[in-house]
């Protein structure tokens, strides 16, 4: 599904990722742990195309196709979502339109017909049940004025409505009381399947307890330092990252 | 010397004696207009209400009122989009009744009844001095005390290459209630230069909605004089849309404790156009509030000026004033020019300016891309988003839903 190798990456002069390398197979959910500063927004904003970034090395492919190459757009109509660490609110944007624009582009991209307002009304209502969100989010614009719970929420609105195939949650867990973790998890667990990826980034294990990985993996500095199972998450929360990158060091 | 006034004067002295109403007024609103010329008609006269906005291409115009019209009149006005509401339709200049739905009561024209109103300054402002000298027709609209006379819709069409100077007169008597939607609009390389006097008696609420539609080679002028008195609502709203040229100004003089106005306007813009919309308010009692938020979306090498004065007189204690000019540059080449002038002789008040000036925001792009929305149409969903807005300050629905469509026909057109 994702290869990454030898990925790096700097914003201005200032390098952040120096060599990442990691696979995600199909049907696999993936953790990225680390402490602040270590790199895991930037891998989620890289893999999904932000201009602010610079690329200095490595490759990515997604599916067998380079995704460096392709431009955000292009990206997620190949099959890949960034569920935004802040959602950036849009003022004046009906978040109806708004995310019927964004499912009718990809369908469009991949030769599909469109969705009328009525068909995709229909779509949006089952999954804002689903996900417990009051119906009025729809009609409302664009995480304006939401609440923190609310914004997550919308963000994994987003994700089951355009159903991607490799999500890049980037600590959608933040600032959520233990209901909405369990609402986000719930979320990307419906999706789970053999056509389905995920990579979790998170600074807590608590996600993770209703969210169970295949893999965790610790990032520092800017690289991979260790991959290991669920176990290894519940390690973390307990000596922490310090003694981890000393050892690595 | 060309100042461009001399083939207007050459018409008027060619008129003499037959325009209606005081013909003293007149010739002393030629004299003035002699003298002055169009505004930046020269390169040596400098005014300063006129800093960003140069009329020399008006001056460099040649225009022929009197010759056929070259567009049906039903055609113009068909495309419009008209309220079902009762219209008074000016076609070139010219109070047309067979396209008209005449409002009930209260309505006279200027042809018949001229009244040139006493708040205009021709003396001061050239283009009023252009309008008082050759002014034929207008509408003129009395609602009576208490009365709400609903919404009437004030059309003017061009047909052709003319120059047209309507002379309109809105007054609401204590405590009445209207709403005026003034749409113009047009085909041909015309010129519109409009003067409206309104007074907003005690209580008594205005709302004002211009859409300014006009032919891409035309040039539109507006001056508006208004005065509020004690407890009267002036709720104004301007949306420019067309016009080679375009300059919309503006005067109010709250007179009365706790008069309000809203200058409120959005101004799109694209390829060269300009367009230059200009406010004085006068606070004169104490009291008052202005409010005035002024939008500009400029494409191309267009240009948008807001120049927004507010004087406070000594008496005006406890007066409130704000001004926000804000543009959204889509290209390079596109420009704002924006000059606030507060002048405040009162020691208790509130008066507040600001202004932003932008791209579209790089986050707000990057979030709607990465749901797989493509460039041009991110950037049509956040323009659009900004206009939305900008329209917000429009109460009524369904103006407001007339006026999304004109917007979404004009971003229709830049598209094509």
């Amino acid at each position: 599904m994702l290869e990454i190798k030898g990925l790096t990456a700097s914003i201005g002069d200032k390098p952040i990722l120096n060599g990442v390398d990691l696979t995600v197979p199909p049907g696999e959910v993936h953790a990225i742990m680390g402490p602040n500063g270590a790199g895991k927004s930037t891998l989620g904003y890289v893999l999904s195309g932000r201009e602010d970034y610079t690329v200095t090395g490595g490759t990515v492919t997604f599916n067998g196709i380079d995704l460096l190459d392709m431009e955000p757009e292009q990206r997620a109509a190949a099959g890949l979502f960034l569920a935004f660490q802040a959602p950036v609110e849009l003022p004046g944007v009906n978040n109806a339109n708004f995310l019927r624009t964004a499912l009718n582009a990809i369908r469009r991209a991949h030769g599909e017909s469109e969705l009328d307002a009525v068909q995709f009304l229909k779509l949006a209502r089952a999954e804002s049940k689903r996900l417990h969100m009051p119906d009025d989010m729809l009609k409302r614009n664009v995480n304006v004025g939401f609440s923190g719970g609310e914004k997550k929420r919308n963000e994994v609105l987003q994700m089951a409505i355009l159903r991607p195939k490799l999500a890049i949650l980037d600590e959608t867990d933040s600032g959520l009381d233990i209901d909405a973790l369990k609402i986000v998890a719930d979320g990307v667990n419906a999706l789970r399947g053999p056509e389905f990826s995920a990579l979790v980034i998170t600074h807590h294990q608590r996600l993770l307890d209703y969210l169970v990985p295949h893999r965790v993996h610790v990032l520092a500095n800017g690289r991979i330092l260790r991959s290991g199972g669920p176990e290894l998450a519940k390690e973390l929360e307990k000596s922490g990252y310090a003694g981890m990158i000393a050892e690595a060091a | 010397m060309n100042t461009g006034a001399t083939g207007f004067l050459q018409r008027y002295e060619g008129l003499a004696g037959r325009l209606p109403g005081d013909s003293a007024l007149r010739s002393a609103a030629a004299a003035a207009f002699k003298t002055s010329g169009l505004p930046g008609g020269t390169q040596q006269r400098r005014i300063e209400a006129w800093k960003y906005t140069s009329l020399r291409p008006v001056a460099e115009a040649d225009f022929q009122p009197d010759s056929a019209p070259r567009h049906e009149a039903e055609t113009v006005l068909a495309e419009l989009l008209l309220l079902d509401a009762p219209r008074v339709v000016f076609a070139d200049g010219t109070l047309r009744t067979d396209l008209s739905v005449m409002p009930p009561a209260g309505f006279a024209c200027f042809a018949d009844q001229p009244d040139f109103g006493t708040l205009s300054w021709p003396d001061r402002e050239p283009m009023v001095a252009l309008n008082t000298m050759l002014a034929r027709d207008g509408a003129a609209l009395h609602v009576p005390a208490g009365f709400d006379a609903g919404v009437v819709q004030l059309v003017s069409i061009a047909t052709g290459d003319g120059d047209f100077h309507p002379r309109h007169s809105i007054r609401l008597a204590k405590g009445a209630t209207l709403t005026i939607v003034e749409i113009s609009a047009g085909k041909g390389r015309y010129l519109l230069n409009t003067v409206a006097e309104i007074h907003v008696a005690e209580g008594a609420y205005l709302t004002h909605i211009r859409l300014q539609d006009e032919a891409a080679t035309a040039f539109h002028v507006s001056t508006t004089y208004a005065d509020v008195a004690t407890g009267g609502t002036y709720d104004s709203f301007t949306l420019n849309l067309g016009a080679r040229l375009s300059r919309t100004e503006v005067r109010v003089q709250l007179s009365g404790s706790g008069a309000m106005v809203h200058l409120n306007a959005a101004q799109i813009l694209a390829g060269s156009q300009h367009a230059d919309f200009t406010t004085v308010v006068g606070h004169a009692a104490p009291g008052c509030s202005s409010r005035q938020t002024v939008k500009n979306v400029l494409a191309g090498r267009s240009r948008g000026v807001f120049q927004g004065k507010i004087e406070v007189a000594r008496i005006a204690q406890k007066t409130d004033g704000y001004q926000m000019n804000q543009a959204l540059l889509l290209s390079p080449y596109a420009e704002i020019d924006c000059k606030p002038e507060l002048e405040i002789f009162a020691d208790d008040v509130k008066c507040s300016h600001g202004a932003t000036v932008g791209e579209l925001d790089a986050e707000q792009m990057f979030y709607l891309r990465s749901r797989g929305i493509p460039d041009t149409e991110a950037r049509s969903i956040l323009v659009r988003a900004f206009l939305a807005e900008a329209l917000d300050a429009v109460a009524d629905e369904t103006i407001r839903n007339r006026l999304e469509t004109a917007v979404e026909q004009w971003w229709e057109r830049q598209k094509a």
